[in-house]
């Protein structure tokens, strides 16, 4: 697989690859980077937003 | 949510879905992202370029939510909640920003680039690669936008 790179398409296979995430209460992320000759050549990540907080619509007791 | 967005909502500004008289169609959105050391939160009312990301491949303003709409149409749910996400996830596809970011603000930019909510994440760079915002479930707990 041609992994796009600082240095244009390079074969994963020439690359070391590493993973990793964080799960918490906000976000889980995961991302992957490659690095060539310790450089590092190309960084994805993606991240799933969790719960936000919900806006609370009130209303006002009429002569209460 | 940003605090502005909330006062618009009584105003009927936003149009996350088509219908009503001051929406005969939906609005179109944007998600810009925003440096670390930037000040964006809750208080923001407008799109602006200030702290935003720079880097080959993404442009000022961000990206458009690229569904179709933008949201998915927005649903009361069994427990009274209204709730709406964006139909789409939101990804920025090869992109070079190796000053850390850590937001990204939506926007409303048919109606004037004015914000709607701020989200923040752990601090992220990219190289080279695709910076992908995956949308959680749209229902009453976990919905993007909810009104309890």
């Amino acid at each position: 697989m041609l992994i796009t790179t600082t240095k244009g398409l390079i074969d994963e296979s020439l690359l070391v690859k590493k993973t990793g995430g964080i799960d918490n209460d906000d976000e889980r992320t995961t991302w992957v980077e490659y690095r060539l000759d310790g450089e590092l050549v190309h960084r994805s990540a993606n991240v799933t937003l969790k719960k936000m907080p919900a806006m609370f619509g009130e209303t006002a007791k009429i002569g209460g | 949510m940003c605090t502005s967005f909330k006062v618009e909502l009584l105003n009927g500004i936003h149009g996350f879905g088509a219908g009503g008289p001051a929406h005969a169609s939906a609005d179109s959105f944007k998600a810009a992202l925003y440096l670390t050391s930037a000040t964006i939160n809750a208080g923001a009312t407008v799109y602006t370029v200030t702290g935003e990301v720079s880097g080959a491949g993404y442009s000022a303003g961000g990206v458009d939510l690229t569904g179709s709409p933008d949201w998915i149409a927005p649903t009361a749910g069994a427990t009274t909640t209204a709730y709406t996400t964006p139909t789409a996830n939101i990804v920025y596809t090869t992109v070079t920003l190796t000053t850390a970011f850590n937001c990204v603000m939506i926007y409303n930019s048919t109606q004037g680039n004015k914000a709607v909510s701020v989200h923040t994440f752990g601090d992220q760079t990219i190289t080279a690669g695709t910076f992908t915002l995956t949308m959680p479930t749209n229902n009453e707990t976990t919905g993007m936008i909810r009104i309890a």
